[in-house]
């Protein structure tokens, strides 16, 4: 398969810049934030974006989606990257959406997907409980309770998880933390009792939240997959996260790239356009190859996540780690090379730093994912 | 099946017919390159009859049009047949700068003529090229050469130094660069020569490296007389006269292209990953040196996403075009990335990578090989000049 968008998926990209730019540009994410907005993102603008079909982009025909595959995922992410546009289009259209379609059984499905599909539910992956990535640490137990389960647990850099309609939730049906067997995933409808949820105002003023489970009960339907299923499953929705967040990185290094690049032929010092001193140009252009690498790495995360779903594991890890240095490359110069300015609340550009921060973080940072490659490669 | 499901069992199967048992160990790099030429020894029987073979099926040099001895393949089957040799560990047979680097020139700017004349013979291996670009004051400002070309009715008469030019003792023919009018500014009156170095008046003299080989010379012209045409029709210059600038540039795009594949040879053989594993040890299922399995790790996600670039930077190129200003970004990231490579290589050789002769590290085959990996950012344009490009033609930075 030829390493290139298809027309399909350009077109889809050509819609989807420009929607953006019109509805979601960075001066939204702004207002979020000095409104204190309770809900991270605006309803309506996610209504509108279902209506394109983008809710359900992964999600089945059979279940009001889109079907465009992860390729499609992975173009609407880049574009929500350019403009830092907040949405539950991660946790939501991405994580929940996967974990159903791979691992739900027909009722589950049939339930939730065609609900994701036309941005009436949103969904919240919670995994970690510690403050670096690593889901096979889990703790959280769930312990057998008559034919169910009780669930207990601390969660925490949930993302959406302060307005989340349901969590799936990872937690420990055996084994202890550290081992790959045993954990389970559970649907869980948010309104639980036991359920407690404290919104954690982040960096990149997008929704995220801790959450605390305190013997929420959980039946034999609420299994999500195999009760201990493992970290085979799990992997699996998270690699399709780590592609995601790799292409909103992409479009955000991208976007920080591009307003640089207009800046050093417009700034002007010693007499002459900032962009004439060579010192910048040539970290303009490794910054540039760097850029280029990245594209290549996410799209064949995508397209590999498409072709081979169980195999993706070490393609999603390289993605993943590539996208969170280049990106965070791409923004620590943005500011370096816009000077004063770059530090300053009123210019873009610090968002574009926040939110890229937070991506890298999210799902294993780019250290997480080069020793997994390692550890895969057998080293 | 489609159209290209059924050539790539074809190939299959004419590439298992075809590639002798000897042909099929993977070997790269300097030392297992078959380049050809009237001077060429066979390093083997099976290399002569896997050149021959191929080169009967225009399989040399797939992507060139049939009526010039190429393959006429599309795109996709290039791909499709690289992808087949690459599984069966197929070496390549034939490598060349005619391939690399003059055939894609003389295919944009050369006559019907000049390609019917020349392009054949480089497809079977016969004629081996060089490259006659670099003079000793004109380097990264390649433009100020001052090789003299001057027109004496029926031919050139050329005097005047090249340097740095690779296999020019062992080379039939070179392609130069040579100024033909001395008046203009320094871009304009360059033209694009080619000159049998059978010549009388061309010389050359070994320069040894670092590595202690001595893959290039000096080249000298001394009243050497080019006829205006090489045979009936077949004219001696590429292009327009005082117009090879163009043609050197082009030819450029196509060497950096080339140059930068060197970065690739990371997967198909053993990862840098796997060797240093085997030659430090593991210790609970991970090498034993945790600071260089790091760098080994970061290095093998920056390979990687660099073959991944390349592939995709074909894919995008039209067909039957090169990558443009992009060449650069490739040969500056594909060759600084085959330094840190052998960097690492060497970390994990330890003391053993060290050794300079003697039969257990073939005569240092490594250190060798890293010594000779610092021109790669050098050759064909320095990483600086990359960045330079870059700048300029992709970025459109002022003043660049
Ligand atoms: C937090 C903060 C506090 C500050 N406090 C003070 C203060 O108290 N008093 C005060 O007077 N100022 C202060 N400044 C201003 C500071 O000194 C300037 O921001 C700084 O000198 C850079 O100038 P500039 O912002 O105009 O960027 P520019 O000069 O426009 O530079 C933009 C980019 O171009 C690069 N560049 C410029 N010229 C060249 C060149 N010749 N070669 C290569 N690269 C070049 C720069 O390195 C930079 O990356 C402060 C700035 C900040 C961010
Ligand atoms: C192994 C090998 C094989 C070669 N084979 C051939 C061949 O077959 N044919 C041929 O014609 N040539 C060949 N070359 C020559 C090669 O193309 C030149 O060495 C190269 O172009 C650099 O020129 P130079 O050596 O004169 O260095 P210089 O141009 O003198 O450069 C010296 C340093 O200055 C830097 N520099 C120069 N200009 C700038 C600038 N504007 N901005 C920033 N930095 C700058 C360079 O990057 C470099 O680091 C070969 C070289 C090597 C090492």
């Amino acid at each position: 398969m030829a390493l290139v968008l298809t027309e399909e998926q350009q077109m889809l990209r050509d819609a989807a810049r420009g929607f953006l730019d019109e509805k979601a540009p960075v001066s939204a994410l702004r207002k979020l934030r000095d409104t204190n907005d309770e809900t991270g993102f605006s309803r309506d603008l996610w209504k509108e974006m279902a209506e394109m079909g983008w809710a359900g982009i992964l999600v089945g025909e059979d279940y009001g989606g889109a079907d465009f595959g992860f390729v499609g995922a992975g173009v609407l992410a880049e574009e929500m990257g350019r403009t830092l546009t907040a949405s539950p289009f991660l946790s939501t259209s991405i994580l929940a959406a996967t974990a159903l379609q791979k691992l739900g059984g027909d009722a589950q499905r049939q339930e939730h997907l065609p609900k994701i599909s036309a941005g009436e539910a949103v969904f919240a992956l919670a995994v970690d409980e510690t403050r670096k990535h690593g889901p096979q640490k889990t703790a959280m137990k769930a312990e057998k309770h008559g034919n169910g389960f009780k669930l207990s647990g601390d969660k925490t850099f949930v993302a959406d998880g302060q307005v989340a309609d349901n969590i799936i939730v990872a937690a420990r049906t055996a084994g202890a933390p550290g081992d790959a067997e045993g954990i389970t995933l559970f649907l869980v409808d948010a309104a639980a009792k036991g359920v407690a949820r404290e919104r954690t105002v982040m960096v990149d003023s997008r929704g995220a939240a801790r959450l605390k489970f305190d013997g929420v009960e959980a039946t034999g339907d609420d299994v999500l997959g195999e009760v201990d299923g493992g970290l085979v499953a799990l992997e699996g929705v998270l690699n399709a996260g780590r592609a995601g967040l790799a292409a909103e990185m992409s479009g955000a290094a991208q976007a920080a790239f591009t307003m640089t690049m207009d800046y050093l032929k417009e700034r002007k010092q010693f007499g002459t356009e900032i962009g004439a001193f060579q010192a910048l140009q040539h970290r303009a252009a490794h910054l540039y190859s760097e850029i280029e690498l990245m594209k290549s790495v996410t799209l064949k995360a995508l397209q590999d996540l498409d072709e081979h779903y169980g195999m993706a594991g070490i393609i999603c890890s390289l993605a993943k780690a590539k996208a969170g240095e280049v990106a965070k490359l791409a923004s620590q110069e943005a500011v370096q090379m816009y000077g004063g300015i770059g530090m300053t609340d009123e210019f873009d550009i610090g968002f574009y730093m926040k939110r890229i921060r937070v991506a890298q973080e999210m799902f294993g940072d780019a250290a997480f994912h080069a020793d997994r490659l390692a550890a895969m490669r057998g080293y | 099946m489609s159209d290209l499901e059924i050539f790539r069992k074809n190939t299959r199967a004419w590439l298992e017919d075809n590639c002798p048992t000897e042909m099929r160990d993977g070997a790269g790099g300097e030392d297992n390159i078959c380049w050809g030429g009237r001077n060429w020894q066979f390093q083997s029987e099976a290399q002569k009859t896997w050149l021959e073979r191929m080169a009967e099926k225009g399989w040399t040099v797939p992507a060139w049009p049939k009526e010039y001895g190429g393959g006429g393949l599309s795109k996709e089957e290039v791909k499709i047949l690289k992808g087949e040799m690459r599984d069966m560990k197929a070496r390549s047979p034939l490598e060349s700068f005619g391939i690399w680097m003059l055939g894609p020139a003389l295919l944009k700017y050369g006559t019907h003529e000049q390609k019917l004349h020349f392009l054949p013979a480089i497809t079977r291996g016969e004629i081996r090229w060089c490259q006659g670009y670099s003079e000793p004051n004109a380097g990264s400002d390649l433009a100020s050469l001052q090789c003299k070309c001057e027109d004496k009715g029926d031919h050139w008469l050329v005097n005047g130094q090249k340097v740095w030019t690779s296999y020019a003792d062992e080379a039939d023919w070179i392609f130069c660069l040579v100024r033909t009018d001395p008046k203009v500014t320094k871009h304009n009156g360059i033209s694009f020569l080619l000159i049998d170095m059978a010549a009388e008046g061309v010389s050359t003299k070994p320069i040894k490296l670092i590595s202690g080989k001595s893959p290039f010379c000096e080249t000298f012209f001394d009243d050497v007389k080019v006829p205006k045409e090489h045979a009936p029709g077949i004219g001696s210059i590429v292009g327009d006269l005082n117009r090879g600038w163009d043609v050197a540039k082009y030819l450029l795009t196509h060497e950096r292209e080339m140059i930068s594949a060197g970065g690739g040879g990371l997967f198909g053989g053993r990862g840098m990953g796997e060797i240093a594993a085997s030659e430090i040890g593991l210790e609970d299922g991970r090498l034993a040196d945790p600071m260089l399995r790091g760098k080994i790790a970061q290095a093998e996600i920056d390979g990687w996403a660099f073959l991944l670039t390349l592939e995709r930077m074909k894919d995008e190129a039209k067909a039957g075009q090169g990558v443009g200003a992009n060449s650069s970004m490739l040969k500056y990231y594909g060759t600084e990335f085959n330094k840190r490579r052998f960097e690492l290589l060497m970390d994990s050789g330890g003391s053993e990578a060290l050794e300079w002769e003697g039969e257990r590290t073939q005569d240092g085959k490594l250190a060798r090989s890293w010594l000779r990996t610092k021109a790669n950012s050098i050759e064909g344009g320095t990483s600086e000049v990359q960045l330079n490009i870059i700048a300029k033609r992709i970025l459109q930075l002022p003043g660049a």
